[in-house]
């Protein structure tokens, strides 16, 4: 199963839309750095995300919402982790692909 | 020259438009856009700065870089009026398309339009985007 990791912010390019079109039903999805903003409820992309998140897993990484000021806005039902999260679940699922 | 550059000790006073459109970490962008600014603060021209886009998110209140290794400079927004800075813009449709609201922004802004924004660059002697 895949994971796949965004880090880019969902309103400059198509990195996520790409990526929710790709991925697979139970693959897992992680924001990180500007890819963070695709975590947020109430934006314009939110809508899509939590359509996706109907059968994909989806992560976002603590210390980049908390750089960015938005840990309190993550949409509810998406993990947030710590760097040894991050680590953990490149081991737990059997191919990482980064949408860069 | 337009009717509204006025002379003065050291020359002439133009219009400079700072346009922002980049989120603060990923790139590089924001921290160099404030640093221009501050820099031309010190020749005393008449400066805008426009947030547009990913821009927003630079004002973002509750910026916090003790996790990440980077520098938080989100509290220089607020040191801008010092350096009589204090024309700061506020695009309307990018704050909705991000569910945010001027509550959530580290400085005192003024809430342009899409239009109003359009217009406001129009009327500018110097456009600089970052």
């Amino acid at each position: 199963m895949l994971l796949h990791i965004v880090n880019k912010s969902p309103f400059i390019n198509n990195s996520l839309e790409s990526c929710l079109r790709a991925a697979k039903k139970n693959s897992g999805v992680l924001f990180i750095e500007d890819g963070v903003y695709g975590a947020l409820d109430n934006t314009a992309i939110t809508p899509q995300v939590k359509k996706a998140m109907k059968d994909k897993k989806f992560f976002v990484l603590a210390s980049d919402l908390k750089a960015r000021g938005v840990s309190d806005g993550v949409i509810k039902g998406i993990e947030v982790v710590d760097y040894g999260g991050f680590v953990d679940l490149t081991t737990q699922y059997d191919v990482v692909e980064s949408w860069l | 020259m337009s009717d509204d550059e006025m002379m003065q000790e050291g020359g002439t006073i133009k219009k400079f438009c700072y346009v922002n459109r980049k989120a603060p970490y990923g790139t590089v962008y924001a921290l160099e856009s404030l640093e221009v600014v501050l820099i031309g603060a010190a020749f005393e021209q008449d400066v805008s700065l426009i947030f547009m886009d990913d821009g927003i998110y630079q004002l973002k209140k509750n910026q916090d870089t003790s996790d990440s290794d980077m520098k938080n400079f989100s509290p220089t927004y607020r040191a801008l009026e010092m350096y009589d800075v204090e024309k700061l813009y506020v695009e309307k449709e990018s704050m909705e398309a991000r569910g945010l609201t001027e509550d959530d922004l580290v400085v005192p802004v003024e809430v342009k339009t899409s239009k109003e924004i359009s217009e406001l660059m129009d009327e500018q002697d110097v456009v600089l985007s970052f």
